[in-house]
């Protein structure tokens, strides 16, 4: 680049890091035959009946903008839809904001609320553009560091440690990316009680909860006193399968929304209104389509877990979300060679954990958004990859299909073959 | 264990092995075993098969929808010649529907002569058969849930966020 037009770049994008993930993004896109686990995003096409919906509404002509805070019509099954599953009220005139997806969402809360040199806590590992987002707005990143052995759970004791006057903002995003990490209600109300002694505005990236598969999730904003200091980020990019459509929701106190209304307005004036009319029918008739896609994750969630724990693996039980985070220590390697030896060893791509944070380091993270066919193969990949550096398995595995061919036409799981 | 998801997995795939389930429904492999031997006893579990594309495997086949209108009998109303018609190996599936008519009978056989001579010859001439309507199948384009030919691929990013 040319050296003097590159000064003229705003200093704080320049010194910015790119994504840790996109050069081993690169390096999987020049490797052939690799079944990924890096993908963060479900494996199930949108439902055909979203699909549909979205095409009808092209067809009786909605191509045109609808209002800065969305469909009024979507704004208000977004409140029932809240209402009926965590008990939270919102006024869908004043109180919900419909987003190009959550990441915008998160961009307008941060701008909104982030005055220069605000701190910001952000427990780690963490969501690749959390940190980057905070910079942008001005605020300045302070980092709770989570482990394994804590299950990767924020405790309310390190929220109170961080805090100094300049603290403003809580960024909590439970079910969590990396980690698939959740915090148990009790948990949850001893952070929003150090919430609310300190005065802070909590964002809560919930665009996993119903990917919840051990007991209820709990929404943030349904606790005592957390309402009107939460701002709640969710979308529908995961529950239905509808990552490429960008769309999702804030909802908070009408100042809060009110505030990023006003940058909405300025910069995106609207989300998509296919993406709104395809957002409307999944939340008017998705609810059995998406009970059966969290059925199959969890299904897809033991046979993974079991594999790591076959192969040698320590993984802590992640509760929610599509991710597994086994610890990859044993293997003497560090997350990112790790990952690359796995790459070139045996094609399978998976996330170095440290592209999440320095205390995802030692950890890769691994989709289990994949068909049963390729979480297994991939299983049985690594497997090898991890016996080949001296980890000794634990058993002898069960979790992937057995080499010899069976008997055409008869299957193992019974005898009633006629 | 959940045996309703028990078997939505075996339907789905009925290759997955007792081990294989028991670690995807946190049950016993023994616990699995049990309940599918008992599904199986009791005929929940009717058989084991495999969807095949025929075509692809390169053999011709013929199939048939036929619509049968039929007088339903004292004491046992359509069951008596519907049974009867099950009998014949031709005959891939059989039917009581509301409407016109009154048994959808799909057939199967290897040319178009044998299918309908299997029509006309065995299932017309059946006492209680009042008339059949045959209606050749041209191609099919999905079958048990499965869409033949189907073009969607995975077509995400290969690493993500």
């Amino acid at each position: 680049m040319n050296r003097t037009w590159c000064e003229r770049i705003n200093p704080v994008v320049r010194d910015m890091p790119p994504s840790g993930i996109r050069r081993f993004f690169d390096m999987v896109a020049e490797t052939k035959g690799v079944i990924s686990l890096g993908v963060g995003e479900p494996d199930f096409v949108t439902p055909w009946h979203i699909r549909e919906a979205c095409i009808y509404s092209l067809e009786k002509g909605y191509t045109m903008y609808t209002s800065n805070s969305g469909l009024l019509e979507l704004r208000c099954a977004i409140a029932r839809d809240l209402a009926e599953t965590y008990g939270v009220t919102y006024d869908p005139r004043s109180e919900i904001l419909v987003t190009v997806g959550v990441s915008q969402g998160l961009d307008l809360a941060l701008r909104a609320l982030v005055c220069p040199g605000d701190e910001v806590l952000i427990p780690e590992p963490s969501y690749v553009s959390y940190a980057p987002t905070v910079t942008l707005a001005g605020g300045k990143v302070v980092s709770l560091p989570t482990g394994m052995e804590q299950g990767f759970c924020l405790r309310a004791h390190q929220v109170e440690a961080a805090i100094t006057p300049r603290t403003k903002l809580l960024l909590l995003c439970y079910p969590n990316n990396p980690t698939g990490a959740v915090l148990d209600r009790k948990t949850l109300l001893e952070i929003a009680e150090v919430a609310v002694a300190h005065d802070l505005i909590v964002i809560s990236d919930e665009i996993y909860d119903r990917l919840t598969y051990d007991g209820q999730h709990t929404c943030l904003a349904s606790l005592p006193g957390m309402k009107e200091r939460t701002v709640l980020l969710n979308g529908f990019s995961k529950s239905y399968a509808m990552t490429g459509w960008r769309v999702g929701y804030a909802c908070g106190h009408g100042d809060f929304i009110a505030a990023m209304t006003k940058i909405h307005q300025y910069t995106m004036l609207c989300a998509p209104i296919t993406a709104q009319m395809a957002a409307l029918e999944a939340l008017k008739n998705g609810r059995a389509g998406m009970e059966r896609m969290v059925r199959e994750y969890n299904r897809r969630r033991h046979l993974v877990l079991h594999a790591f724990r076959d192969m040698g693996l320590p993984c802590f039980e992640p509760k929610g979300a599509f991710y597994a985070f086994p610890e990859i220590r044993v293997t003497g390697l560090t997350s990112e060679e790790f990952a690359e030896t796995l790459l070139q060893e045996e094609k399978v791509a998976v996330v170095p954990g440290n592209a999440f944070g320095a205390s995802g380091e030692g950890f890769v993270r691994c989709s289990y958004a994949a068909s049963l066919e390729d979480l297994g193969e991939a299983m049985r990949r690594m497997a090898q990859m991890v016996r080949r550096r001296g980890v000794k398995p634990r058993v002898i595995s069960t979790t992937h299909r057995p080499i010899p061919a069976r008997e055409a036409g008869v299957s193992v799981a019974g005898s009633v073959c006629s | 264990m959940n045996t309703l998801e028990l078997l939505e997995l075996l339907e789905d795939n009925a290759r997955l092995t007792p081990e294989e389930i028991a670690v995807m429904l946190q049950a016993d492999v023994g616990e699995v075993r049990r309940a599918i031997k008992e599904l199986e006893q009791n005929k929940t579990i009717l058989k084991y098969m495999t969807l095949v594309n025929w075509e692809k495997a390169g053999e011709e086949k013929v199939s048939a929808l036929i619509e049968v209108r039929i007088t339903p009998q004292r004491d046992v109303g359509f069951d008596g010649v519907a049974r009867r018609i099950c009998r014949f190996p031709e005959v891939r599936s059989v039917r009581l529907m509301s409407g016109a008519y009154d048994l959808a009978v799909f057939i199967e056989g290897r040319t178009m002569r044998e299918v309908s001579h299997f029509v006309a010859t065995k299932l017309a001439t059946i006492e209680g058969v009042i008339s059949t309507t045959t209606h050749f199948v041209l191609k099919t384009y999905k079958q048990d849930g499965v869409i033949i030919e189907d073009t969607e691929e995975d077509r995400r990013l290969m690493v993500s966020p």
